[in-house]
């Protein structure tokens, strides 16, 4: 097939004066149209609106140190609520982990000058910071109040300009989302080096390819739900009204099924981001490359049948609660695969302790836990008990505190390096791996007992008798909220004083690490040939040219 | 360590995991409160399998990771790579199998719990329509604005109120009506519970122990949710879809009943009480509300409710914060 549209080996024309070899720092600001300006964007953007949802996290947990409503008024608790869970999710983890890191690496890993439409990914990073500016405006008109999923009619009848502001919000993300996937898949199927066999790609890149073909099955239903809701509000339709023959569980399907696969979408490229670090700072091949690539594959495809499991309480017939009963634990199969594969290339390595490692390493843990939560969810006996209560928050904080923040958290430690040139210092992040781990568990462990005993989610007052578990929750919250000082003065500092990094400072064997760090524009003044693959740690590249599952058409 | 075969310390290790997994889920009630309705044991059961089976993997995992990241860090000096092992077939498939049976297995599990809960049969209530017949007309007659079940049809221009969802007869009560059905109506911020039978309408839940009691639950202004923790069973009340619970709660007492569902903000303030009476004090309940439910009471329980139609949400909300809870309107009403 056509992959080898650019020629390979072929030098760039030399540099004509004009034409820098380095951008500026004001360059950063401004329409261009470098995949890794726009992933740099992305990443900083992303982590000023993690900020922002962590001092809302922060506030609530204020409030929920006591069973009254005294720190905020309960509709502003909600509308803090609503905000957090939505710029987590929306603002920070989705464009970190897939526009961030995927903008920067995959033309990198690929041996790609730059993404397929350069101005397509930069016009999807610049509908990022309206949206957020939509979403934080949304205050001035009380903020949207019905929960991150917004389910009418109470989003229907609550502080309407907030809540279309909201919905405009994320229809403007979920549009910058579909384009950055289309950008992506095209990418990885017409611009990696001809050199590289399918079973050479790195795996953050299938990770991406997967993620990517999620995004485009399941955003634009996203995008026709909220749409619907946008023109109940403000235009009179009746989708979603009851007393006018609309019907509110419609309105839940079109949500989940996009918002189930969110959660894989935030997922999935940090699996990717799991197994480009943990080969290298174990010093091992990736065990089982295979089953890691296949098992992405099935994820997205099993995890666009599960979506109900969100609705087991709700308006579902039996048949569907059964039926998305059993495909959610299926589920768990590939999942299992993926982190038995990781724990697997431990074993015999030559671990490095780095932050990065340390991170990778503890979402291995995290993620397990919430994983194994997420079993019991799945079962519909049991989530009709806990649907909707803090088990519920305790179990989702696992897996998105433990399992996203925490890859992207070892993903910055791994790629600063070749991002910025410089290394970031190693015993300040030894610290705030160490607060981040002991907040997390601290904050999220106890709400599982919460749940279970009785205590409901998206409360502002609660029953007394739950204060105590409260109390430590709030406490663990504030060590998070700590934690990111250290993180933060060391990004600073070492981004303009840190020690000069080298091309490879983890000794890394994926194409990104043969060029400079940071990379010079359009990435190598020559493409690079492949000469190992990407996990070829400890020995001579392994001879496999009679498996023929990857090899190309 | 030389003597002892790695073989054996990998029994010992696993006899050790597997008892302590046992243990765990014989204790995992304990995160629980207390079972008061005949299906909390069952779900408690399911949740202590799999809670045995998270701790067994918990500490095989777990276990391993932190032994790799002891015995195979880096000494220092070793500036080597590790051993170049990239895959094991029998390994994989082992480790792909072992989850895939556990989960085959959770899923038949939950299936028949899901049964035996009468998950499959909501809606099964032979006798519904008539008895459902009767009480609209009397409510219709006695508060017009209280009677959800009588809107709801209008609403939609559908006859049928029967609920499609919900958790119906469990599978030795399929075909058999209930002992006792009360109509439930959520709205922001409180329940109210109408006795279709006597016409009583409360602001807390009474229902006699060891019968069979039918919920039929449905929603004013914004979906709510209905929940008892202690009878494990939860059900959103969606404006416009009528839904069921039914269940034989096994032991005397009040329980809370918390709304669940996000419904605005003074969602975390829906609370009130279901209170389990012996068969002959329900009785005595349903007796004294009857004969005292006369017409005088209900003006004092419809004012309540009117100041909290969606217009007057935030009237509603206030009340809450003047005290005004479910508990009072019962008192209200002796
Ligand atoms: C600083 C650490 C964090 C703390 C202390 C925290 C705390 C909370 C609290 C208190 C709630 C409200 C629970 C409720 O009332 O039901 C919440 C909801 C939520 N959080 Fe976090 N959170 C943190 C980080 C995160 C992260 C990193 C993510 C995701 C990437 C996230 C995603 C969500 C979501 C999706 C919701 C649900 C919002 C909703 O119900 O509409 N949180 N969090
Ligand atoms: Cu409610
Ligand atoms: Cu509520």
């Amino acid at each position: 097939m056509a992959q080898a549209q650019l020629p390979v080996g072929t030098p760039l024309t030399t540099p004509e004066p004009e034409h820098p070899q380095a951008w500026k720092w004001y360059d950063y600001f401004t329409f261009n149209v470098d995949h890794k300006v726009i992933g740099i964007q992305y990443l900083v953007t992303a982590f000023f609106f993690y900020l922002v949802g962590g001092l809302m996290a922060v506030a609530m947990r204020a409030e929920l140190a006591t069973a009254d409503s005294d720190v905020l008024n309960p509709n502003l608790y909600n509308a803090f609520l609503t905000n957090h869970g939505t710029i987590m999710i929306f603002l920070w983890i989705v464009p970190a982990a897939i526009g961030g890191f995927g903008n920067y690496l995959v033309p990198l890993m690929v041996g790609a000058r730059d993404m397929a439409f350069p101005k397509l990914n930069a016009l999807a990073f610049w509908l990022n910071p309206p949206a957020g500016a939509l979403l934080i405006g949304s205050f001035f008109f009380g903020g949207a109040q019905s929960g991150w999923t917004s389910y009418p009619p109470l989003s229907l009848i609550t502080a309407n300009t907030a809540q279309s502001m909201w919905i405009l919000s994320i229809v403007l993300v979920g549009t910058s989302s579909i384009m950055g996937a289309l950008n992506f898949v095209v990418t990885i199927l017409k611009m990696k080096i001809p050199s590289m066999r399918w079973d050479q790609l790195p795996l953050f890149c299938w990770a991406i390819m997967a993620t990517s073909l999620l995004a485009l099955v399941s955003t634009p239903v996203l995008a026709a739900g909220l749409i619907l809701l946008l023109f109940d509000i403000n235009f009179g339709t009746s989708f979603f009204k009851p007393d006018a023959g609309g019907n509110v569980v419609i309105y839940q399907h079109l949500f989940w099924f996009y918002s189930h696969p969110a959660v894989y979408l935030m997922i999935l490229p940090i699996f990717g981001v799991m197994s480009e670090i943990i080969p290298i700072h174990a010093r091992k091949p990736i065990f089982g490359y295979k089953a890691i690539a296949y098992s992405s594959m099935a994820i997205c495809a099993v995890g666009l049948f599960v979506w109900v499991h969100h609705m087991f309480t709700s308006g579902t017939p039996p048949w569907m609660r059964m039926f998305f009963t059993i495909s959610t634990l299926i589920v768990a199969v590939p999942t299992g695969v993926k982190i038995f594969s990781w724990v697997a290339t431990l074993w015999g390595g030559k671990i490095r302790y780095t932050s990065a490692m340390l991170f990778a390493v503890g979402l291995l843990s995290m993620f397990f836990l919430g994983g194994l939560s997420g079993v019991t969810l799945g079962t519909a006996p049991v989530d009709i008990h806990v649907h909707d209560t803090y088990y519920v928050v305790a179990h989702f904080h696992y897996v998105l505190f433990g399992g996203s923040v925490f890859g992207l958290y070892a993903g910055i430690y791994h790629w600063f390096p070749k991002m910025t040139g410089r290394m970031l210092n190693e015993f300040w992040g030894k610290v705030h791996f160490v607060l981040t781990f002991i907040g997390t568990n601290l904050t999220f462990l106890p709400m599982h007992q919460l749940g279970l005993q009785g205590m409901p989610r998206r409360v502002a007052m609660y029953d007394p008798q739950f204060e105590s578990i409260n109390k430590l929750c709030t406490i663990g919250a504030f060590v998070l909220a700590f934690s990111v000082v250290p993180f933060l003065i060391n990004i600073i500092w070492s981004w303009s004083k840190g020690p000069k990094a080298g091309d490879n400072p983890w000794g890394g064997l994926s194409l990104e690490w043969t060029t400079a760090s940071p990379p010079m524009i359009e990435n190598w003044p020559v493409l690079p040939v492949l000469t190992t693959g990407p996990y070829d740690f400890g020995g001579p590249p392994e001879d496999d040219d009679d498996d023929s599952d990857f090899d190309d058409e | 360590m030389e003597q002892i075969p790695g073989s054996i310390l990998t029994l010992a290790a696993g006899v050790v995991i597997t008892l302590l997994s046992l243990w765990a889920s014989q204790q995992s009630h304990l995160f629980f409160p207390e079972q008061a309705s005949e299906i909390a044991p069952l779900v408690d059961n399911l949740f202590g399998i799999m809670v045995g089976i998270a701790v067994a993997f918990f500490f095989v995992v777990q276990g391993a990771i932190v032994y790799f990241m002891i015995r195979y860090r880096q000494r220092p000096g070793d500036e080597e790579d590790g051993s170049p092992i990239r895959e094991n077939l029998p390994l994989e498939a082992f480790w792909t199998a072992i989850p895939a049976i556990i989960v085959i297995f959770l899923g038949i599990y939950s299936v028949d719990i899901f049964q035996q809960m009468g998950g499959f049969n909501p809606g099964d209530h032979a006798g519904h329509a008539m008895v459902g017949h009767k009480h609209s007309a009397a409510v219709v007659a006695q508060a017009p604005d209280m009677n959800m079940t009588s809107d709801v049809p209008m609403l939609l221009a559908q006859a049928d109120t029967s609920a499609e969802v919900g958790f119906g007869a469990s599978p030795e009560n399929v075909g058999k009506p209930p002992d006792v059905m009360v109509d439930v109506a959520g709205m922001q911020y409180a329940w109210i519970f109408t006795y279709p039978d006597s016409g009583i309408i409360s602001g807390e839940l009474h229902i006699p122990v060891g019968q069979d009691v039918q919920l039929n639950i449905s929603a004013k202004d914004v979906i709510h949710s209905f929940w008892v923790p202690q009878f494990r069973l939860k059900q959103d009340a969606i404006p416009g879809i009528p839904t069921e619970l039914r269940f034989k709660a096994t032991k005397p007492g009040a329980y809370p009943v918390v709304c669940a569902e996000l419904c605005g903000g003074y969602h975390g303030s829906m609370r009130t009480r279901v209170i389990a009476h012996t068969p002959e004090d329900y009785q005595a309940w349903v007796q004294q509300n009857t004969v005292a439910n006369a017409p005088q009471e209900s003006p004092v329980l419809l004012a309540q409710a009117a100041s909290m139609t969606p217009e007057n949400r935030m009237v509603a909300g206030h009340i809450h914060q003047m005290g005004i809870t479910p508990e009072t309107l019962a008192q209200l009403h002796p």
